[in-house]
């Protein structure tokens, strides 16, 4: 485990990288549907206020 | 053959409903697939003679380059189809890429700059492959804040698709960048003419990666796409129903 961890001494390089393409990957879907979500909220708003109108 | 059947992507409510379908199952097959390649690529594919265990760099370097590549490809035929045919999901589906597609340039380059710090002993080098590589996160970055700089949604279609069309350009440079000039950046190892230049121990989880991040783009693209319609749309009895207010009296 240690020795797999380790990278052969690369492990700063490697795991980096790893985090840094995982991370934005995640980002990407909880940014998407974030907009999703506040795109559904926006429409109901804006349709409600044409109704109040 | 008949394409009516493509005409009802062209509807709102139905390319909103579609992609709602859709979604999940890229994502978790992208989730599938994406399991499999990290095991493969960090676990199982063998230590590179030359290179040891840093050339593990490829498995998420590679696909973030393709699929930034892919990206703004789709991105660009989708901008190209909503100005000539005046179809407004085409837009829609352009727009949804440009952030995805900016994030992965970004992945790109920096898990390159870190890959080339050990093997090539520099950060970064002005080597064709990688300056090209820097011009489509530019073309990105410039469609999405000329998209966000012009108030009408129809202006701001149309000017920011000639801007998606003329940086295609720029595909074919990055993809061949590493023939043309005799540079630093290693020419492709598995998009060749005389084949995968990598033993299949090594090149299966990087395809496996490929086609994960392939399913993911689609993925997000899809639900990024949704959101935009949501924002155009006025009104009608669908968004009513999918935002969860009653009918309208009328």
């Amino acid at each position: 485990m240690k020795e797999f961890l380790n990278m052969s001494g690369y492990a700063g390089y490697v795991w980096s990288s790893y985090a840094l393409a995982i991370g934005v990957l995640l980002l990407n879907v909880w940014l998407a549907r974030r907009q999703l979500r506040q795109a559904r909220e926006q429409a109901r708003r804006r349709i409600a206020m044409q109704d109040g109108a | 053959m008949s394409w009516v059947w493509l005409h009802r992507f062209g509807s709102p409510p139905y390319f909103y409903r579609f992609a709602g379908r859709w979604a999940p199952w890229f994502t978790g097959v992208a989730l599938v697939l994406l399991a499999v390649g990290l095991y493969g690529g960090l676990v199982v594919a063998p230590v590179d003679y030359f290179q040891s265990d840093a050339y593990r760099i490829i498995y998420v370097h590679v696909p973030a380059s393709y699929l930034a590549l892919m990206t703004y490809t789709w991105m660009a035929i989708a901008a190209a189809v909503g100005l000539i045919w005046r179809i407004k999901i085409a837009h829609t589906v352009a727009a949804a890429c440009a952030p995805a597609g900016a994030s992965f340039t970004a992945v790109s380059l920096a898990t390159g700059m870190i890959w080339g710090q050990p093997t090539w002993g520099t950060w970064w080098a002005w080597d064709p492959r990688i300056v090209s590589q820097l011009f489509v996160l530019f073309f990105f970055l410039g469609y999405i804040a000329l998209r966000g700089a012009i108030e009408d949604r129809e202006r701001a279609d149309r000017a920011s698709a000639v801007l998606a069309i003329v940086g295609v350009v720029n595909v074919p440079i990055v993809h061949f960048s590493v023939d043309w000039w005799n540079s630093l950046h290693q020419a492709p190892t598995l998009m060749r003419a005389d084949g995968p230049k990598m033993p299949m121990s090594m090149a299966w989880p990087l395809l496996v990666m490929i086609a994960a991040y392939t399913f993911y783009f689609v993925a997000i693209m899809l639900m990024r796409s949704r959101a935009e319609v949501l924002r155009r749309e006025r009104g009608g009895a669908w968004l009513r129903q999918e935002v969860g207010l009653p009918e309208a009296v009328r």
